[in-house]
């Protein structure tokens, strides 16, 4: 990125943070917890430990951070190197992000730019300019790819309090800040795990690693009296929601099933489990030293703040997370499709000199797709 | 701490402080060398050391953790805290080792027909009471299950490798793994072991009571013969075998296809049937003549022409027992690791 276009972000970065100072939760026992932050065209800073809010606004406002991470443990020694920090707990965090999802809406929104001749356009596996294969993918997720993250956050909420016992008040969901939701559990059964434990509730949550015979399915004499049914609990409720459809249709479903045999079931099994699975990235989960994203802080993948939801359902990142000023400001942008934030429309930009509100000139910076003029 | 009646320390004598057990009874431990009445609780306490020795778990005389006279409680006792006495006398690792697994094994069966007797509440209660001060996991009752913490659960069943106790294949509801008896008490085994294990490490090493030479010298005789497991792993091997020599040396359950990966190998190594029996000792339902019969059969050596081989890393695979590393190195047979491949 160039020093002009890191100005520009930077002083249009300290703006939202010398004004919105309220919206950066620091995290419940701040001194316990690994900061750390990245500058733009600079390496990640890390093992930093922070007393109070007091010192947080500083490390803002003295190094203009482009992204600021908090550690999702606890230790004794936050600013020691790793192996000396004596991890205490750690909260439970899950990752679901729009990429990860397999939606079909993805190609339409996605931009690739050419490593080599910097040539921009629609999806392509091949440079249209120079064949190059060196391409760098950006995407400006729609809102289909959002509503499909909200199903799984919603489902995810599901499992967490119906299976795990979580109070419903102790689950965070807060926008990434890019194309997805961070889910944070707090003060739960599961504070002192460690990353094995955490991959065993990863593969739970995901319904992974399931043999037949949990849900009734037997190598030998199996017994239909044995499958689940709709008003159980759990797994076994969501099972038979998702494979018998309708009360009226079970007993017929378990014949089938019965006839086909116990690796048809097993088959059955991992299909299922692409649909009523959780679709959670399980290494995020199961890092107990990994730090993440702090919530009020900008994402400079995009300029949106990475930001609590409070209904979810309403939620909408382009109006809701996007606080930066209406100054406008001249760029040269080169975006292929049509992008919507604070509900004003915006391109496709061919090349042009246009003159653009600070929040979506700093969004099309942020993803390459625009230069200050 | 828990307060036994008699025929619970008879059940659980690990639980009994052996010091003050003795204190009360009015003994103490230089009598067992002499007085003829109280060498028959020596003599049991040699048995139930050989019967651990060989692989076997020893069976008291109590029936359903009862007996009619007090006296045969109290040797249930004695014998058991003797044993440690001798075991420690002798010195030798391997008879902890292998006593401490057997006594499990014991108080295991036990501890899961307390806890499955619904009738008795108290038995219930005790249970889950020793289970709480040991390991410190809270289990409840709930209609016919036991249900304990989900992160509890997952603490002790990571180390299990039986796809079977993923919690993905558990009852969970509410933050709650519901368990039936035997599956409760088989989440705790390692930790039973451990426990006792670790109790007769820590117990202070008498010196010799006169009169009980001549049974530590046997003792240490029988120790000498055993081959200990370890001996006969040579050589570096596969992670699929050595895992499932891990697995036998705790104590858990190797599947069939685990068992035959594992003697296929060996044999073809050229172990005899002898060097590899042991192994299997461990075992939960290990008995010496079916195992020998089996490998004399995979060896070949009993009749039937086949030889058998050890499966492919594709089958293994498929049966959930490859644990490959970068070390395997793209091999397509366990046979084949630390060999180079001809490019
Ligand atoms: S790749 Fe082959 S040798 Fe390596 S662990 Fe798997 S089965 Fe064993
Ligand atoms: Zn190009
Ligand atoms: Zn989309």
């Amino acid at each position: 990125m160039n020093e002009t276009d890191i100005k520009f972000l930077e002083d249009s970065f300290k703006k939202y943070y010398f004004n919105h100072f309220d919206l950066i939760s620091s995290p419940q026992r701040t001194p316990e917890r690994e900061f750390g932050y990245q500058k733009f065209n600079s390496g990640m800073f890390r093992h930093i430990s922070l007393k109070d809010d007091k010192e947080l606004h500083l490390l803002f406002m003295q190094n203009i951070p482009s992204d600021v991470y908090c550690s999702n443990a606890y230790y004794s020694f936050p600013n020691s190197p790793m192996s000396e920090k004596d991890w205490k707990e750690a909260d439970l965090i899950f990752d679901i992000d729009a990429k990860d999802l397999d939606l079909s809406c993805r190609k339409n929104h996605t931009i690739s730019i050419c490593n080599e001749c910097n040539e921009v356009s629609k999806d392509v596996n091949q440079c249209e300019k120079c064949n190059s294969t060196k391409l760098e993918k950006k995407s400006l997720p729609c809102k289909n790819c959002i509503d499909a993250s909200k199903i799984e956050v919603n489902k995810l909420s599901n499992v967490l309090i119906d299976d795990l016992g979580i109070d419903k008040e102790n689950i965070y969901v807060y926008f990434s800040g890019n194309e997805g939701f961070h889910v944070y559990v707090f003060n739960s059964q599961f504070q002192k795990i460690g990353s094995k434990e955490r991959s065993e509730l990863v593969d739970y949550i995901m319904f992974r690693g399931v043999i037949p015979e949990t849900f009734g399915m037997k190598k030998f004499k199996p017994n239909r009296s044995l499958f689940p049914d709709f008003n159980q609990k759990g797994w076994n409720g969501r099972f038979s929601k998702q494979v018998f459809g309708s009360k009226s249709k079970r007993s017929k479903i378990i014949s089938e099933l019965l006839d086909n045999g116990y690796s048809s079931f097993q088959k059955l099994l991992d299909n299922v489990s692409e649909n009523i699975g959780v679709k959670i990235d399980p290494n995020v989960t199961m890092d107990i030293h990994r730090i993440f994203r702090l919530p009020g802080s900008i994402n400079s993948k995009s300029g949106l703040t990475k930001i609590l939801c409070t209904d979810l359902t309403k939620f909408d990142p382009y109006t809701d997370a996007c606080f930066l000023n209406d100054d406008s400001v001249e760029v040269l942008a080169n975006c292929p499709i049509e992008f919507k934030l604070k509900n004003k429309k915006f391109g496709p930009y061919i090349n042009e000199k246009i003159s653009l509100p600070t929040y979506a000139a700093v969004y099309l910076i942020c993803k390459k797709l625009a230069i200050i003029a | 701490m828990l307060v036994l009646g008699q025929d619970e320390k008879a059940k659980y004598p690990f639980l009994a402080d052996a010091g003050e057990y003795l204190k009360d009874k009015g003994f103490s431990l230089v009598q067992f060398g002499s007085d003829p009445v109280l060498k028959l609780s020596v003599e049991k306490a040699l048995h139930r050391i050989k019967v651990a020795a060989a692989g076997e778990v020893y069976k008291s005389d109590l029936i359903d953790g009862q007996a009619s006279k007090d006296y045969v409680l109290e040797r249930e006792v004695f014998s058991f805290l003797l044993a440690i006495v001798l075991i420690k006398l002798t010195g030798m690792s391997t008879l902890i080792k292998r006593f401490a697994l057997a006594e499990a094994r014991r108080a295991e069966n036990y501890l899961e027909k307390d806890l499955g007797n619904a009738s008795n509440k108290s038995k219930i209660d005790l249970a889950t009471r020793i289970i709480y001060d040991l390991f410190n996991i809270e289990i409840i009752k709930e209609n016919d299950f036991f249900v304990i913490p989900v992160s509890d659960y997952l603490k002790h069943s990571v180390t299990f490798h039986e796809r079977e106790w993923k919690l993905i294949n558990r009852h969970v509801e509410n933050g709650k793994v519901f368990l039936t008896p035997d599956k409760t008490v088989r989440l705790i085994r390692k930790e039973l072991g451990n426990y006792i294990s670790s109790k007769i490490i820590n117990a202070p090493k008498p010196s010799m009571i006169p009169g009980l030479e001549n049974i530590v010298d046997e003792l240490i005789l029988i120790s000498k013969k055993l081959t200990p497991t370890y001996t006969i792993i040579t050589g570096e091997y596969p992670p699929c075998i050595k895992h499932a020599i891990d697995v036998l040396e705790k104590g858990e359950n190797l599947p069939h296809s685990g068992r035959f990966m594992l003697a296929t190998f060996l044999l073809s190594r050229g172990q005899t049937v002898q060097q590899i029996a042991p192994l299997f000792k461990n075992a939960p339902d290990y008995n010496p003549r079916v195992t020998f019969y089996q490998l004399n059969h995979l060896a070949g050596t009993s009749g039937s022409a086949t030889k058998y081989t050890c499966p492919s890393c594709e089958k293994l695979k498929t049966q959930d027992l490859c644990f490959i590393t970068k070390e395997c190195d793209n091999i397509i047979n366990p046979l084949q690791f630390g060999k180079k491949r001809k490019q």
